[in-house]
């Protein structure tokens, strides 16, 4: 299990980054922490010519709030954004989810936009930032551009992002308020990749009735799903059990699981009703907790 | 073949060489600078035995490249022995509680444990297990692992007895 054979260069900066990947046409391949990529060049799925190193470039680093936005650069690896205050305070829901990513020492070196990139369903980065709506900023040697994490997902492993552009940024939105979050997981073994994952997100106004709610899940179709009519449920309800049981079961019917060796496609659905369950339970709980 | 310079500091001493692009860090670290203390199983992320620090954090030296080192600072388990050959104490709690049968998963847990205590002078067995669960072990059934750690960690004087 070696790579093939690859030329490497090591970018500077992001207009670095771009203009290697545009004068590659094709044939090169971003390289970030690396803990996606080299196993598949290590088992010949992937056999790129060039390999565009891009670990290290201080823009692509940095975690800031402006205004109702988090901004997380790409670059950014996973391990910071576990140990973030900044991510634990404002988006509580990627701080439940990344502690889900691999193992420590996978998040010592994976990045975020390395896991946003390669768009494995059943990967947390994806599902969150899917389930918050963030938004991509991304750049090639013609110009920047932007997508809604929405829209990038095609299927597995399949996005929007053209050959030639590097993800810099990860804006997500910052809710502010009576917000709570859950994250929960489903995996054989401790740093598996889930069977299925949910995440949700929900408000409170004055009375404890819910003023907005997002719910997505992960593992359990071709890409992380937002449940957008399951979630719209909830809206202007008190979040009881039987309401969260409801919304639960509207957004497992959205799941198209596949049956392998893992678990069969009924099982999962079902056991996507019962995280979604837990995930809003414990953001109901975390937001009524707040004043 | 594509090579390139690589410059290393490997247990505080400089190296460097010229490697095929291709070649990973524990590959370099073994074949290269002769080191083959640091060990290679799965070769794709999954079992920890080629856990090695990358300027003091643990990482799979396996998933990286050895070009993508250049100017950095590693230490393998060679790194962990005192100058003069005395084991740390966290080795010397390994031998003590048997935490090694076939010996194959040592050196990554040796740097996996001894990257948690440098992180974390006072780990929880909680925080001890979480540190080693991405590193894989066929032999002792973990027990004996967990219990050298909590005698290391009590032999360093940060949590008492
Ligand atoms: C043992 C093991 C267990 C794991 N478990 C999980 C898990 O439970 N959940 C999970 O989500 N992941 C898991 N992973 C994957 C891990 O999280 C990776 O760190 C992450 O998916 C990729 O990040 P990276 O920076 O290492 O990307 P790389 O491997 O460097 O790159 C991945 C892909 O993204 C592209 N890319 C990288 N950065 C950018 C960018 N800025 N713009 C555009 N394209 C880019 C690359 O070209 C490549 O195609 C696991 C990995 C291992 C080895
Ligand atoms: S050899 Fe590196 S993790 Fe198995
Ligand atoms: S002692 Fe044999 S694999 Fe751990």
């Amino acid at each position: 299990m070696k790579a093939a054979e690859f030329a490497y260069a090591r970018a500077l900066s992001v207009a670095d980054a771009v203009a290697l990947l545009a004068a590659a046409a094709g044939e090169a391949k971003l390289i970030a922490g690396g803990q996606t990529l080299v196993p598949l060049m290590a088992m010949r799925l992937a056999r790129p010519a060039l390999l565009v190193d891009i670990d290290g470039i201080a823009e692509l680093n940095g975690i800031a709030m402006v205004g109702d936005t988090l901004r997380i650069g790409a670059g950014t690896r996973q391990a910071e954004i576990e140990r973030s205050g900044l991510v634990g305070r404002e988006v509580r829901l990627l701080a439940l989810a990344i502690g889900h990513v691999g193992h420590g020492q996978i998040r010592n070196r994976g990045t975020i936009g390395g896991s946003i990139a390669h768009g494995d369903p059943a990967a947390e980065l994806p599902l969150v930032a899917v389930t918050l709506g963030a938004t991509l900023l991304t750049e090639t040697s013609a110009g920047a551009g932007e997508i809604s994490a929405r829209d990038f997902y095609l299927g597995p492993m399949t996005t929007t992002l053209p050959a030639d552009a590097l993800i810099t940024r990860i804006d997500l939105p910052i809710w502010r308020g009576r917000v709570g979050a859950g994250f929960h997981e489903m995996s054989p073994r401790r740093g598996d990749f889930a069977l299925a994952a949910a995440a949700a997100q929900v408000e409170l106004d004055g009375r404890g009735r819910c003023r907005r709610a997002v719910i997505g899940v992960g593992g359990a179709a071709p890409t992380p799903i937002a449940c957008a009519d399951a979630a719209r449920l909830l809206e202007g309800r008190t979040l009881d059990d039987t309401l969260i049981a409801a919304a639960a079961s509207a957004a497992a019917a959205l799941t198209e699981p596949a049956s392998d060796s893992h678990g069969s496609a009924e099982y999962r659905r079902r056991l996507t009703a019962v995280l979604v369950a837990r995930a809003l339970k414990d953001a109901a709980t975390m937001a009524r907790a707040v004043p | 073949m594509n090579r390139q310079a690589v410059r290393l500091t490997v247990n505080g001493k400089p190296w460097h060489g010229e490697v095929p692009t291709r070649l990973t860090l524990v590959d370099c670290l073994r074949e290269e600078v002769g080191l083959t203390g640091t060990h290679v199983g799965c070769e794709h992320g999954v079992c920890g035995a080629c856990s090695v620090l990358l300027d003091g954090e643990p990482v799979r030296s396996c998933l990286m490249f050895a070009v993508q080192a250049d100017g950095r600072a590693i230490t393998t388990v060679e790194g962990l022995a005192a100058p003069d050959g005395a084991l740390s104490p966290l080795q010397d709690a390994f031998w003590e509680c048997h935490a090694l049968q076939c010996g194959y998963c040592t050196p990554g847990m040796l740097i996996a444990a001894h990257a948690l205590i440098a992180r974390n002078p006072a780990p929880s067995d909680g925080d001890i297990r979480e540190a080693l669960a991405g590193n894989l072990c066929r032999c002792t059934g973990y027990q004996q692992i967990v219990d050298a750690v909590r005698l290391a960690r009590r032999r360093m004087g940060e949590v008492p007895p």
